[in-house]
């Protein structure tokens, strides 16, 4: 049938120096955190013992995803009939939003922070003193860059206008067209700028810091200045749950699509 | 099914004028076809059937009922698009469906109607696959079914087979206007391509400048064009510039020529007369050039399968005429050849150009 494609050595060599540039810092966080942290010897489980039977690693990391979660949400809702209507109606205006989801990168974190902090000050206690308000506001800004040019890149790659056309025809509603044709047909950008936010918020320090929430970022750079072996059994453990979260999310997104699809056979 | 009007349809985009004044009836069943060249305002037309857009002035009446306001989903109108515009993310049978789902058909009957519908554009063996696995045609095909699945009370179809290659275009067309009277829906079909809308229509409105030029008949638009723009645009036309002479003839360029026509026109009054290529016969030179007959030399023989296509000029070169003939006639009629061309008197319309001083110097070569 088709030949096998034969693999340059030059091409293996790059791998090889790419898998190395990620792999290497991997494998030696993995060793460093199997030393004792008392004697500094090899081999032990104690750090990641340490690490998983304290309550506080496992109240932040809740409260991170959660409030990953909520970002997620709110940045899905707002932008995904946003950035919809401006391919289907006003595309003229898509070069002025990918400049304001510009701002976001511009702006440094903590002059972010520092002036969203003033600006929200005196809203209602529950929203300000909490990290379910407050914070996943701020983290709805930074997500946005992200989703928005997600989203913009999933609606050009469809042909907005007649599918919009065609499920109009035949008889949908704005909501039918956007939830049951529009979405099925985004939802690989929707889930990749999920992805980024989730990544994004979990490992977010200067501004749940600045303003003073315990989130998981924030637990971790407690043990990185308390602690020096668990430091880096928490390196690896927050590797590896992002990743964990990652699939779950991805999970979930192909579970979306099995009713649309498919249908009751 | 419906019965369709239009009246005095106006569509401006800015400075654009797209349709300047549309007036259409279509009656039940009919099949009604918009032929123009690029620009001339169709899908514009169209889409204001459809709800798309809204017309600067003018009504869209559907079985008397005033839908000028009335938005695209409660029209109850199906439309196949030009480019491809079945849902990525559902199957041929899904797509099918769609419009029974939103209206809330249950799920048995639903699929039971969507595969009757598929098997009717022939691809019940295609409905588990998904839009990329079919071919262009079998796309269409599936938009078609999807589009009849809600029992439309009126038909759009907008260039739908613009993308697909010439053989299966034929074949898909003839197909189309076979489940057309089927189910005898009326329908407006958009299309530039002149043969298509002549073979399939029970009427032909061409376009042009955002207007209906003429409408009427494929064989009387063919047969009897009524301005010289629908003559340009409907079949190969020779479109010879001349004057009345005396007693049924014209003048074309110094050579006199007989045309039944002429007769009672007021001489010297410029016409352009129009003659069929498929009546006019060439034969070699043998000397004798009757009157009304012009003489000249092959310019070009193209082979078209059973008939050939045969330019004549005359040797100053300022005449020149188009002539369909039988292969087998024109097999030794080389380019070179001198010849006699000429045509039956009965056979020319004349189209007075008396209101149109503007109308420029036809161009034989532009078709
Ligand atoms: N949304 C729009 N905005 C501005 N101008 C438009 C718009 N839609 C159509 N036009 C203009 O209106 C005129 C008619 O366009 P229309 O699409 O109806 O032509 P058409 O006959 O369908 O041509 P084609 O055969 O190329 O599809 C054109 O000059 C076009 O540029
Ligand atoms: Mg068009």
């Amino acid at each position: 049938m088709t030949p096998r494609r034969r693999i340059a050595p030059s091409a293996v060599v790059w791998l090889f120096l790419g898998s190395a540039y990620f792999l290497i810092p991997l494998l030696a966080t993995l060793l460093f955190s199997l030393r004792n942290d008392q004697t500094a010897k090899c081999c032990t489980l104690a750090n990641y013992s340490y690490i998983l039977h304290d309550p506080d690693f496992w109240s932040t990391i809740k409260l991170s995803f959660i409030v990953a979660l909520e970002t997620i949400a709110i940045t899905v809702a707002l932008l995904v009939p946003t950035v919809y209507w401006v391919h289907l109606k006003v595309p003229r205006l898509r070069p002025l939003i990918s400049f304001l989801a510009l701002v976001p990168f511009v702006v440094a974190p903590i002059i972010l922070v520092v002036g969203l902090l003033d600006v929200y000050r005196g809203t209602p206690e529950w929203f300000y003193a909490q990290p379910y308000g407050f914070l996943a506001a701020v983290y709805v800004v930074l997500a946005f860059p992200f989703m928005y040019f997600s989203l913009d890149t999933g609606f050009r790659s469809i042909d907005v206008h007649t599918l919009t056309e065609a499920s109009q025809s035949l008889g949908a509603s704005w909501p039918t067209t956007l939830w049951r044709v529009i979405l099925p047909n985004i939802k690989a950008a929707a889930l990749a700028g999920s992805f980024l936010t989730l990544a994004i918020v979990m490992g977010e320090f200067t501004i749940a810091s600045l303003a003073q929430f315990k989130t998981f970022s924030v637990y971790v750079q407690y043990i990185n200045q308390n602690k020096t072996y668990p430091a880096g059994a928490i390196t690896l453990l927050a590797f590896g749950i992002t990743w964990a979260a990652m699939l779950a999310l991805l999970a979930v997104g192909r579970g979306r699509q099995a009713p649309i699809t498919e249908g009751e056979k | 099914m419906a019965v369709v009007e239009l009246k005095q349809l106006h569509r401006r985009f800015g400075e654009v004028v797209a349709l300047a004044g549309i007036d259409l009836d279509i009656g039940t069943g009919e099949f009604v076809s918009l032929l123009g060249p690029s620009g001339c305002g169709k899908t514009t037309a169209l889409r204001l059937v459809a709800g798309f857009d809204r017309p600067t002035s003018g009504r869209v009446v559907i079985d008397g009922q005033d839908v000028t306001d009335v938005p695209p989903n409660r029209r109850d109108i199906g439309m196949v698009f030009q480019a491809y515009s079945l849902f990525p993310n559902m199957t041929a049978v899904r797509n099918v469906e769609f419009g029974l789902r939103v209206r809330k058909q249950r799920g048995a009957d639903r699929n039971r109607r969507a595969l009757e519908l598929l098997d009717l554009v022939g691809l019940a063996q295609a409905a588990n696959r998904y839009p990329h696995q079919l071919s262009g045609g079998m796309q269409q095909r599936v938009a078609l079914a999807r589009a009849l699945a809600i029992e439309p009370r009126l038909l759009l179809l907008d260039e739908p087979l613009s993308a697909l290659d010439a053989k299966v275009r034929v074949q898909l067309r003839e197909e189309i206007r076979r489940i057309q009277l089927e189910l005898g829906i009326t329908t407006i079909y958009v299309t530039h391509d002149q043969e298509e809308a002549l073979s399939i229509s029970d009427r032909v409105a061409v376009m042009s400048g955002g207007q209906i030029e003429q409408i009427g008949p494929p064989a009387e638009m063919y047969g009897s064009p009524a301005t010289p723009f629908v003559a340009e645009f409907i079949g190969t036309m020779n479109r010879l510039l001349a004057t009345v002479g005396d007693d049924g003839s014209i003048d074309y360029a110094g050579l006199r020529l007989r045309v039944d026509a002429a007769r009672g026109l007021p001489r010297g009054e410029r016409v352009l007369c129009l003659v069929r290529p498929e009546t006019v016969e060439v034969v070699r030179a043998n000397g004798l050039v009757a009157e009304g007959a012009m003489a000249g030399e092959v310019l070009s023989n193209t082979f078209l399968g059973s008939t050939s296509r045969l330019r004549v000029a005359s040797e100053s070169g300022e005449r020149s005429i188009t002539a369909d003939i039988s292969t087998a006639q024109g097999v030794d009629l080389v380019v070179g050849t001198k010849v006699v061309a000429s045509f039956p008197p009965d056979s020319p319309r004349l189209l007075s150009l008396a209101d149109e001083p503007m109308f420029p110097v036809p161009d034989p070569d532009s078709r």
